[in-house]
């Protein structure tokens, strides 16, 4: 159990004002994919526990970022936050107004009313646009689902929302194979920005971009987040990228948050083992400081999340495990310093 | 040190239903033994097909290389006839690609896979070459080696079936190794051993690397000389410090200034406008030229030709008109953002 568990994970969580306001608010949540066995008469003989008990909260106006490798749980997470995944156990909560409220009981007409404040932009460009419809359809296909607004005043609104990422409002009646990849991506911020949503999460925005194409498309999130005051959820496997554009970054390995602290703090002062060897193996763009650079090599492979090693999950490859780590259950996210918690019995 | 390899006038092209492909223009460069070489770009900036081109891979039709020699070890591998170049590739030039997924056999144990090449090349029989084939899978990493040999591709990670193909890679003791994206499926952790391993191993087999990436970071590292491509042309060449710190070239100013960087807090990212360019239509004057942020006149219909640097060091190239030493290059891209 995680010892967060019906504690406000900020000091200013709770009390509400108005640098701190929880925007969303995930306790608990947890999303198991089953395994079965047979053919005709199926049963499950395992889970894969892609989030397995993460708690963390979302402040209005601010960048989360969600770090970690590949099968790590989190675009998992982001999905589970939008429910587009029902999640196993926990609660997601949503401000709306002044109240935070359950989504995760929500069903039917409500859930869906819930929908337009809080929006998707995918990794890949390519696979996420209908290639049979048009840039204009595309854009304002939220419009008709949510019927938001009138059919004659959308052809103007889609154009309004097409120059605003940045794109030729003439472009509105091509499709999408005629436009590059970093074009695709604004189609696809354009369509998240149209129910005018509060809260987007981002999952790998910019991954599938060249490096020339992914400054002009984060300059312009970071541009729209203080235009229209969004909030993200910024999911990455880039950590130079991430340290950019987030004020707080939580670090995600097999289903867990081993670390969560704003963007700075972790990145000069990483408490986790693992969050060390994450930020020492990036490379970074300077010779001189690459011959210099004492890598932490860990070795093997990350566990598979249907079975994962019993006690703390990063027993196997942890440069400094010991004992308790085999034989004490999963560390908790303890607050180590204030706004920096970290899950490792080698702190605190 | 001497030349292992030297790339004259490479132009490769490929004839589609949609036109013609310029994807290699006419690049030179040498390649010294023992030494690593990065080479630098975007998507569709040649950087693969001109390896293709050195191995004599590149599928025809549709692409046919124009033009140009690769003097490797004083004979031309483009002139070489199929069955002397296949003695060639695999044994003296070996090559690792990016999806170690796709390129090994899924249906053939590794065991089989790696002795291919050592009962081919080096003419042992199937005792030895299992004997080397264990060797080198302990040599890259892979932990009860001999065993393993039995196993098929799927038993491996991502970064074990790398290992692999590093292992296969080496299998015939090859002068060059050739390294197309070889991390760039790996999560971090994974890159990280990756580029230990080869870093350990090219001082233990004294070979030559040109190492591909996209990632400005990882060549940082590994590499001693970079080349920075662009729409299928060098645009900058030299030692990795000289190119890092007395950065000459517009696009490669642009592309570091557009890194964010994890070692300190940065401010807005400068980043290059517009796109990268369209590939089927010839090059007339300067290929950056639309995005050049400080492009003159001349730049619309002069092509300009690499050459060493003014003031700089001996080996240090660069294809550009202006000296961006002389302006403020990051005035002037901010200035062009906004317009």
């Amino acid at each position: 159990m995680s010892a967060v568990a019906d504690q406000p994970l900020s000091r200013n969580a709770a009390e509400g004002d108005a640098d701190g306001r929880v925007l969303v608010r995930v306790r608990n949540l947890k999303k198991h994919f089953p395994i079965t066995s047979g053919i005709v008469i199926q049963r499950q003989v395992g889970a894969v526990k892609a989030v397995d008990d993460i708690s963390f909260d979302i402040f209005e106006g601010e960048t989360l970022g969600l770090v970690g490798e590949s099968g790590c749980g989190k675009s998992t997470t982001g999905r589970t936050v939008l429910q587009l995944y029902e999640p196993t156990a926990g609660s997601v909560q949503l401000r709306v107004d002044d109240e935070l409220q359950e989504l995760t009981e929500m069903k039917g007409e409500d859930l869906r009313r819930m929908r337009r404040r809080m929006q998707m932009i995918f990794q890949d460009p390519y696979a996420s646009l209908n290639p049979r419809m048009s840039v204009g359809r595309i854009v304002s296909e939220p419009l008709r689902i949510h019927k938001t607004m009138e059919r004659n005043e959308q052809e103007g609104y889609v154009e309004h929302l097409l120059e605003r990422v940045g794109l030729n409002p003439y472009f509105v009646n091509r499709y999408p194979h005629e436009f590059s990849g970093g074009q695709r991506q604004r189609i696809g911020i354009a369509r998240a920005l149209a129910l005018e949503p509060g809260f987007i999460v981002a999952d790998e925005p910019i991954s599938a971009l060249d490096v020339s194409i992914q400054a002009q498309v984060v300059n312009l999130l970071e541009d729209l987040q203080e235009e229209l005051n969004l909030t993200y959820l910024f999911i990455a496997h880039d950590l130079s990228m991430v340290r950019h554009i987030c004020d707080r970054v939580a670090v995600m390995y097999l289903g867990k948050i081993v670390e969560l602290a704003p963007a700075d703090e972790l990145y000069e002062n990483p408490l986790h083992p693992y969050t060390q060897a994450l930020l020492s193996a990036v490379p970074v763009p300077d010779p001189m400081r690459e011959k210099r650079a004492q890598r932490i090599i860990l070795t093997g492979d990350v566990p598979s999340p249907s079975n994962p090693p019993e006690g703390c999950n990063f027993n196997t490859r942890c440069p400094v495990r010991f004992g308790l780590c085999y034989d004490a259950p999963d560390p908790g996210l303890i607050e180590a310093t204030p706004g920096h918690y970290v899950a490792c019995h080698r702190v605190g | 040190m001497a030349v292992l390899m030297e790339v004259n006038n490479l132009v490769t092209r490929f004839y589609t239903q949609e036109g013609t492909v310029y994807a290699v223009n006419d690049i030179s460069y040498q390649l010294q033994e023992g030494e690593t070489l990065g080479v630098v770009g975007e998507s569709g900036s040649g950087k693969s097909v001109h390896s293709l081109s050195i191995m004599g891979l590149i599928p025809s039709p549709p692409g046919k290389v124009e033009n140009g020699e690769v003097i490797f070890r004083g004979r031309d591998l483009l002139q070489l006839p199929p069955d002397q170049m296949r003695l060639v590739r695999g044994a003296e030039i070996a090559m690792i690609f990016q999806d170690p997924m796709t390129s090994l056999n899924p249906v053939l144990t590794i065991g089989s896979q790696i002795t291919e090449a050592l009962k081919l090349h080096m003419g042992m029989n199937n005792n030895q070459a299992n004997e080397r084939a264990a060797e080198l899978l302990s040599l890259v990493g892979i932990p009860d080696a001999a065993s393993r040999l039995n196993n098929y591709p799927h038993q491996f990670s991502g970064g074990m079936r790398q290992r692999v193909m590093i292992a296969m890679g080496l299998s015939c003791n090859p002068k060059l190794l050739i390294a197309d994206e070889p991390t760039t499926a790996l999560d971090v952790t994974i890159q990280a051993q990756i580029i230990d391993l080869v870093k350990r191993l090219r001082e233990e087999f004294d070979m030559a690397i040109i190492w591909i990436s996209h990632d400005l970071g990882v060549v940082a590292g590994i590499a001693d000389r970079i080349i920075v491509m662009y729409a299928g042309t060098i645009v900058e060449s030299g030692m990795v410090e000289e190119v890092f710190a007395d950065t000459r070239h517009p696009y490669t100013l642009g592309l570091l200034q557009s890194l964010p960087r994890m070692d300190r807090r940065s401010q807005r990212l400068i980043s290059i406008e517009g796109s990268p360019p369209d590939m089927r239509n010839p090059i007339d004057g300067c290929p950056f030229v639309d995005r050049c942020p400080v492009r003159i006149d001349r730049c619309a219909t002069e092509t300009p030709v690499l050459e060493g640097v003014p003031e700089g060091h001996q080996d240090h190239m660069m294809a550009c008109w202006v000296d961006v030493r002389e302006l403020d290059i990051v005035a002037a891209s901010e200035g062009a953002s906004e317009t």
